[in-house]
C-alpha cells in the first residue's frame, strides 16, 4: 500500500503521506488555515475548533489539525476526497468559532502586552464580526501566580491547553492544568506556586493570546518600537538562536527564533530573561587600583599601568579566559601573550581534562544535539542536562518520550523529567555500563560526557575511559560518532579551538591561581577562587562587575554578547556568530579590539587592524572556516584511537558543575530577575519550619 | 401493545427478588453457555439479524457495532464497557435494569464479550447511583459465586466484571470522556477518529455499549433473533424501555413494543394526558437532548428511531416527556440550556462559550425581557454551536432550542410583548425606576 494519499484542497490536487494531518495537507496546498490550539511541537487538542474545514460529503465540518490523511477515504468514484478551506460554509463555521472565542474575551488590546504580536487580534481582523451580538456580562477569572517570569491575566485564556501540553510533553513537569468545566474551566498552576521547569518562559511564545505574558518585559514596549535583531545565546553552549529586541540603547527582551539543529524554538529561561543584567552592574569605563580603592581612569592611564605589570618576567604572568569569552577576543589575547612570551595561558576555569591534546573531537558534542534523535540509547557521565543545556533535555524527553530512547546515568541522581537507569556517581561505573541493559542491543548509542566528569585530577582518565567504550558498544562507527562532551560554557570550545591551554611548560588554572604569580589576567573569569594570588597584580577584562572586577587591579571594560558581532563555537563545534542589536556602554570596547591597542602599547603590534582581518587569520584553522556547520559524523575516524597513557580512575564521585541554574555567570548575577529565580528555587529545596 | 410473555424485563418494577435464584427463574443465565459456545460470529449475526438498534440514543446497530472489533487478540487486550452513566435528563431506565434485573446485564456483558473476543469488562456507574451499584455489586458477587462469571468458570469464557463508580458528570456519559474517566482522567471526550474499536480504553480495542443494548442480548439469542424482530416496523424492531415523565396521570417506566403509537403509548400505560388530549402541547420524545415536538405531530406518531428522526427530533434514550398546556415551554427549555451550560467539560469553543451565551439569553426570553431579532440570534447561535463541537453536547445543547423557536416562536415573541406592555407607556422614554 502506497504511503502517499491524494487529497484535492480547493481544487488543488496534493499528494501528501497518510501520516499528515488534513491541516498539512491544506497547508501544502498553499491554503492557510487558522489556529489557536494546534501546535506543530505538542500533541494535538483540537479543542479550538478554528481550522475547520469543509469536506465534502462529511456530515460535519472538520476539524483539520486532528484528522489524519491516512484515515481519510477517497470519494466513491475513487477520486481524491474534496477539502474546501473557503467559501461560506467554512467562513460560517470560523466566525462562529471566532465569535465564541470573544464573547468572554476582555478586548482589552491597548492594554495588553500582546498586542501587536497577538494570533487572536490577527484572526479576530480576519474572521471576526465588526460588532458584538453578545449582550451579556462577560466572565472574568482571577489571575494565577506562576513565579517571576509570567505573568497571567487569565481573563484573557482562550482554553487552548498548549501551556498545559507544553509543560506536561516538552518541559516534564505537570504544574499546568485546566480545572474545573464548562465556561468556568481556569488554567492554573493548582498551588499558585511558580513553575520548577527551566523552560517556563516558553509559554509565554506558546500562549496565542495575552494571558500569558512576560513579567519582566510588563508594559515596557510594544513590538513595532522594537528593533530586532537576531542572535545566539551564550547563557549555555548550546548556542540557541535568538532574537534581541532593543529599544534606544538597551535590551528590551530576548526571544527565541527557529533554529531545528540547536534549540528547536524553545529557550531556556536563563537565556530569555537575563537581559536585564545586561544593564545592571557594568563596567563602562577603565579603572586603576590607587591607594586600595578602583578610580576611574582613562583607558591612557589604565594601559600604562598594564604594560607596568606585563612587564614582570613571561613565566610569573598567567592569563585565566573565562565562561563567555568570544572567539575573537581569545585570539588577540592569545597572540598578544604568546608574543609577550606567557604560556601560562588556560580557558578551563574549573579544570577540565580536555582541550590539551589538541584533538578536538574530544572536547566537541559529535554527535550533535540533534543527534540524540537518532540515538536508541544515551548515557550521560557527569552532566545533568537539565541545568547545563536546559532546551537540549527537552529534545532528550522527546525522544524518550515519543520515540524509545533509553538514558542511562553516571554521576548525580537529578530530577532530568525522564527515567533513566542510575550505574553509579564515579569512574567506576563505566565498567558497569558496557553490560547494562539499556546499551545492550542499541544500534546507535550516544555517549556524553559534562565538566563534572572531567574536572578531577583523573579527568583525562575518565574521558580515555569513556572514549574506549564508546568504541566497545559500536557508538563509534563509520557513520556515527556517538561520543562527546557537553559544555557548560558558551565560549569553551572556541577558546580551546583558538588553542588557549597552556604553552610549552606552561601552567593551567589552578597553578596559575595557586599564587606565585606576579600578574594574573582574567577574561571575563569571575567563577574562581581568587583567594590565594596573594599580591598579584590582577588586570580583569570583562563587562561585569562581578567577583573578578572586585579582586582587580586594572579594569579594562569590554563588550557583552549582545553589543558586538563576535563569534561562538557552541558545543557541537557550530561555529556560529552573533549580532550587535545595542551599542557596548560607556567606553567599553570589544575584547579583541581591546588587545589590539594594548599590543601597541606593548610594542608588539599584533597584524591586524580590523576585525575582518582578524577572522581572516583564525579562518587559517579550518575549523573556522564555515559558519553554521558542526562536523558531527566527520569526527568518527578521530574517536578510534584512544589516547594513551591517560593514568588510572580514582573512583571519587562525580561533582555537579552548576549549582544554581539562575546564576551562572557575570551577566546572570547581575539579574534581578534571575536573582529572584534563585531565590525561589531555593526556597523550593530549603523546608520551612512549619513543614 | 406488548403481551407479558414478550417481556424481557420481568422484574421491571421490583416486584420480585433481584437475586440470583430468583432470576434464574425468570430465565436469566438459562443456555448462556451454549450461546457462549456458537463463537463471536454467530452471535454478531444474530444480534445483526435482530435489528437491536443502540439504546443509549444515537440508535447505531449493536451486532454491526460489536463486529467492529479487531477479529483477533492482538498484544493488546479487547475491552467491553458498558456505560451506565445515565444522566440524560428524564431517563431512568437502566436505573430499574441495575436495580431489579441486574442478571440480565451481567450475562449480556458476558455474551457481548465473547462476541468481542473480550475477557474483562467495564460497567460505568452514574455517580448518583449509589444503591443501584449496591445492586449490581451484590448481583456481580452472586454470579462469581455461582462461577458463572470469573476465571475458569462454568461457561467456559474466562470473564472478569468490574463495576466503576463515576462521580456524577453528565458528559462521562459520552464514549470516549467515559474511557477518559475510567483510566482516572478528567472525563473530556477524545477527538475521534480513532474510534474506540481502534484505540479505546488504555489504547486498547473497547466496544461502550449502553446498559439497556446490553441486558437484552441474552433474551435476545435465547429466544432467537425472529422473535426479537417480529416486534415493531422494519429497521426499527423489538422492544424498548419507554421512561414517561411529566404531565400524564401515571407517570412510568414501561417495556413496550418499539414503534408504537404515542397515542397508545399513553393511554395504555399512563393512564392519558393530564386534563385530556387536548390539553397537550408538546413533547420531548427522546430525552432532553432532541427537540421537542408540538401536540399535533405527535399524537398518532409512531414511537421509533425514523418516525421521530423525520419529525426532525429523535427517539434518543425513549424518554418521554409530556408537556401540557400549562408548561411555560420557554421557561422548560432555560432549565434545560442551564444543563447543558452546567455540564459541558469546557475543552472546545463553540459549547464552552455557547452553552453559557444560549442558557443567559433563554433566561431573559422566559421572561420576555429581550428583543425580537434576538430569537434569530439565538437561533443563529444554536447553529454555531450545532456540529462544530468535539463531542454530541454542543448539538445536544443547541436542538432543544431550535425545537422551541421551530414550533414555539410566537409564543415567545408574546412573552417580549407582555414584557413590553406596560413599559411601552411611555414610549421613547427611559422610565425613571429603570
Amino acid at each position: 500500500m502506497s504511503d502517499l494519499f491524494k487529497v484535492n484542497v480547493d481544487g488543488v490536487e496534493v499528494e501528501v503521506p497518510k501520516s499528515y494531518t488534513l491541516m498539512q495537507a491544506c497547508e501544502e496546498a498553499g491554503a492557510e488555515i487558522p489556529r489557536f490550539c494546534y501546535h506543530e511541537r505538542l500533541s494535538v487538542a483540537g479543542n479550538c475548533r478554528m481550522c475547520l474545514v469543509e469536506w465534502e460529503g462529511a456530515p460535519k465540518p472538520i476539524a483539520s489539525c486532528a484528522q489524519t490523511v491516512g484515515d481519510m477515504r477517497p470519494n466513491r468514484d475513487g477520486s481524491a476526497p474534496n477539502i474546501r478551506t473557503k467559501g461560506p460554509y467554512v467562513e460560517k463555521a470560523r466566525n462562529g468559532v471566532m465569535e465564541f472565542l470573544l464573547i468572554n474575551h476582555p478586548l482589552d488590546c491597548p492594554i495588553c502586552d500582546q498586542g501587536g504580536e497577538c494570533d487572536l487580534q490577527d484572526q479576530a481582523v480576519a474572521y471576526g464580526r465588526s460588532g458584538s451580538r453578545y449582550e451579556e456580562n462577560k466572565r472574568a477569572v482571577e489571575d494565577k501566580n506562576m513565579g517571576p517570569l509570567v505573568k497571567t491575566i487569565m481573563t484573557r485564556c482562550i482554553q487552548c491547553t498548549r501551556c498545559v501540553r507544553f509543560v506536561a510533553e516538552v518541559a516534564g513537569v505537570e504544574e499546568i492544568g485546566m480545572i474545573s468545566r464548562g465556561e468556568s474551566a481556569e488554567i492554573t498552576t493548582y498551588l499558585e506556586k511558580n513553575l520548577t521547569s527551566e523552560l517556563s518562559g516558553n509559554v509565554i511564545d506558546l500562549c496565542p493570546v495575552g494571558a500569558l505574558t512576560s513579567k519582566p518585559y510588563a508594559f515596557n514596549a510594544r513590538p513595532w518600537e522594537l528593533r530586532k535583531t537576531s542572535s545566539i545565546d551564550v547563557m549555555d553552549a548550546m548556542g540557541a538562536a535568538i532574537r534581541v529586541d532593543a529599544k534606544g540603547d538597551g535590551v528590551m527582551r530576548i526571544m527565541p527564533e527557529v533554529n531545528e539543529d540547536v534549540n528547536e524554538e524553545w529557550l531556556s529561561d536563563k537565556s530569555r530573561f537575563v537581559w536585564d543584567g545586561l544593564a545592571r552592574q557594568r563596567l563602562d569605563k577603565p579603572y586603576v587600583r590607587v591607594d586600595g580603592r578602583l578610580k576611574p581612569a582613562t583607558w591612557g592611564e589604565a594601559f600604562a599601568a598594564v604594560k607596568a605589570a606585563l612587564s614582570k618576567p613571561a613565566d610569573k604572568i598567567g592569563v585565566v579566559a573565562g565562561d563567555l569569552i568570544e572567539v575573537e577576543q581569545a585570539k588577540a589575547a592569545l597572540d598578544l601573550f604568546r608574543s609577550l612570551g606567557v604560556q601560562n595561558t588556560d580557558c578551563r576555569p574549573a579544570g577540565a581534562q580536555y582541550g590539551a591534546d589538541g584533538v578536538r573531537e574530544h572536547y566537541i558534542l559529535n554527535p550533535t544535539l540533534a543527534g540524540v534523535e537518532e540515538a536508541d540509547a544515551l548515557l550521560l557521565v557527569g552532566t545533568n542536562p537539565r541545568v547545563e543545556a536546559a532546551v537540549w533535555n527537552a529534545r532528550i524527553r522527546k525522544i524518550w518520550l515519543w520515540a524509545n530512547l533509553k538514558v542511562g546515568v553516571i554521576g548525580e541522581a537529578a530530577n532530568l523529567t525522564y527515567e533513566y537507569t542510575h550505574l553509579g556517581n564515579s569512574a567506576d561505573a563505566l565498567a558497569k555500563a558496557e553490560t547494562a541493559d539499556f546499551l545492550k542491543g542499541a544500534k546507535r548509542p550516544m555517549i556524553v560526557l559534562g565538566e563534572g566528569a572531567l574536572t578531577g585530577p583523573d579527568g583525562a582518565a575518565v574521558l580515555a575511559a569513556a572514549l574506549k567504550l564508546a568504541n566497545d558498544t559500536g557508538a563509534v562507527a563509520d557513520d556515527w560518532a556517538g561520543f562527546g562532551v557537553l559544555h557548560n560554557a558558551a565560549g569553551r570550545v572556541g577558546a580551546l579551538d583558538t588553542g588557549f591551554v597552556p604553552g610549552e611548560g606552561g601552567a593551567a588554572t589552578a597553578a596559575i591561581l595557586g599564587g606565585g604569580m606576579d600578574t594574573v589576567v582574567l577574561l571575563g573569569a569571575d567563577e574562581l577562587d581568587l583567594s590565594k594570588l596573594g599580591s598579584a597584580t590582577v588586570i580583569y577584562v570583562g563587562s561585569h562587575g562581578d567577583a573578578g572586577a572586585s579582586r582587580a587591579d586594572i579594569i579594562l571594560p569590554s563588550a557583552a554578547y549582545t553589543e558586538m558581532a563576535a563569534t561562538f563555537v557552541n558545543t557541537e563545534g557550530r561555529v556560529q556568530v552573533t549580532s550587535k542589536a545595542v551599542q557596548p556602554k560607556g567606553e567599553a570596547r570589544e575584547g579583541w579590539a581591546i588587545f589590539r591597542a594594548l599590543s601597541d602599547v606593548m610594542g608588539k603590534t599584533l597584524p591586524y587592524d580590523t576585525v575582518d582581518a582578524l577572522r581572516e587569520s583564525l579562518r587559517e584553522n579550518t575549523v573556522f572556516a564555515g559558519i553554521g556547520y558542526a562536523p558531527g559524523a566527520a569526527g568518527a575516524e578521530a574517536l578510534k584511537a584512544i589516547p594513551e597513557g591517560a593514568g588510572s580512575l580514582s573512583g571519587a564521585p562525580f561533582k555537579a558543575v552548576i549549582g544554581d541554574f539562575y546564576l551562572t555567570n557575570p551577566i546572570a548575577r547581575a539579574s534581578k530577575t534571575m536573582a529572584e529565580c534563585s531565590a525561589l528555587a531555593t526556597a523550593l529545596d530549603t523546608p520551612v519550619a512549619a513543614e | 401493545m406488548l403481551q407479558d410473555k414478550d417481556r424481557i424485563f420481568t422484574n421491571l418494577y421490583g416486584l420480585h427478588s433481584p437475586e440470583l435464584d430468583a432470576a434464574k427463574k425468570r430465565g436469566a443465565w438459562h443456555l448462556t453457555k451454549e450461546i457462549l459456545d456458537q463463537g463471536p460470529d454467530w452471535i454478531c449475526d444474530q444480534m445483526k439479524a435482530s435489528g437491536l438498534r443502540g439504546r443509549g440514543g444515537a440508535g447505531f446497530p449493536t451486532g454491526l457495532k460489536w463486529t467492529f472489533m479487531p477479529k483477533e487478540v492482538r498484544d493488546r487486550p479487547h475491552y467491553l464497557v458498558v456505560n451506565a452513566d445515565e444522566s440524560e435528563p428524564g431517563t431512568c431506565k437502566d436505573r430499574e435494569i441495575m436495580r431489579h434485573d441486574p442478571h440480565l446485564l451481567i450475562e449480556g456483558c458476558m455474551i457481548a464479550s465473547r462476541a468481542m473476543r473480550a475477557h474483562k469488562c467495564y460497567v460505568y456507574i452514574r455517580g448518583e447511583y449509589i444503591n443501584e451499584r449496591h445492586a449490581l455489586e451484590k448481583a456481580v458477587k452472586e454470579a462469581y459465586e455461582a462461577k458463572l462469571i470469573g476465571q475458569n468458570n462454568l461457561n467456559g469464557w474466562d470473564f472478569d466484571l468490574y463495576v466503576h463508580h463515576g462521580a456524577g458528570a453528565y458528559i462521562c456519559g459520552e464514549e470516549t470522556a467515559l474511557l477518559e474517566s475510567l483510566e482516572g482522567k478528567k472525563g473530556q471526550p477524545r477527538l475521534k477518529p480513532p474510534f474506540p474499536a481502534n484505540a479505546g480504553l488504555y489504547g486498547c480495542p473497547t466496544t461502550v455499549n449502553n446498559v439497556e443494548s446490553i441486558a437484552v442480548a441474552g433474551t435476545i439469542l435465547r429466544r432467537g433473533a425472529e422473535w426479537f424482530a417480529g416486534f415493531g416496523r422494519p429497521n426499527n424492531t423489538g422492544t424498548k424501555l419507554f421512561c414517561i415523565s411529566g404531565h400524564v396521570n401515571n407517570p412510568c417506566n414501561v417495556e413496550e413494543e418499539m414503534s408504537i403509537t404515542f397515542r397508545d403509548l399513553i393511554d395504555t400505560h399512563c393512564g392519558g394526558i393530564r386534563g385530556g388530549w387536548e390539553n397537550l402541547k408538546a413533547v420531548i420524545p427522546g430525552g432532553s437532548s432532541v427537540p421537542m415536538v408540538p401536540a399535533e405531530q405527535i399524537m398518532d406518531a409512531y414511537m421509533d428511531f425514523d418516525t421521530l428522526r423525520d419529525l426532525k427530533s429523535g427517539l434518543g434514550t425513549a424518554a418521554v416527556i409530556v408537556m401540557d398546556k400549562d408548561t411555560d415551554l420557554i421557561r422548560a427549555i432555560a432549565r434545560l440550556a442551564y444543563f447543558y451550560k452546567h455540564e459541558s467539560c469546557g475543552q472546545c469553543t463553540p459549547c464552552r462559550e455557547g452553552t453559557g451565551w444560549m442558557w443567559r439569553v433563554m433566561e431573559r426570553m422566559a421572561k420576555g425581557e429581550a428583543e425580537h431579532d434576538e430569537i434569530d440570534t439565538l437561533l443563529d447561535v444554536t447553529k454555531q454551536v450545532e456540529g462544530h463541537t468535539i463531542c454530541a453536547l454542543g448539538d445536544a445543547a443547541a436542538w432543544p432550542i431550535q425545537g422551541l423557536i421551530r414550533h414555539f416562536r410566537p409564543e415567545i415573541e408574546d412573552r417580549i410583548n407582555q414584557y413590553r406592555l406596560p413599559r411601552a407607556m411611555v414610549q421613547g422614554a427611559v422610565i425613571a425606576a429603570e
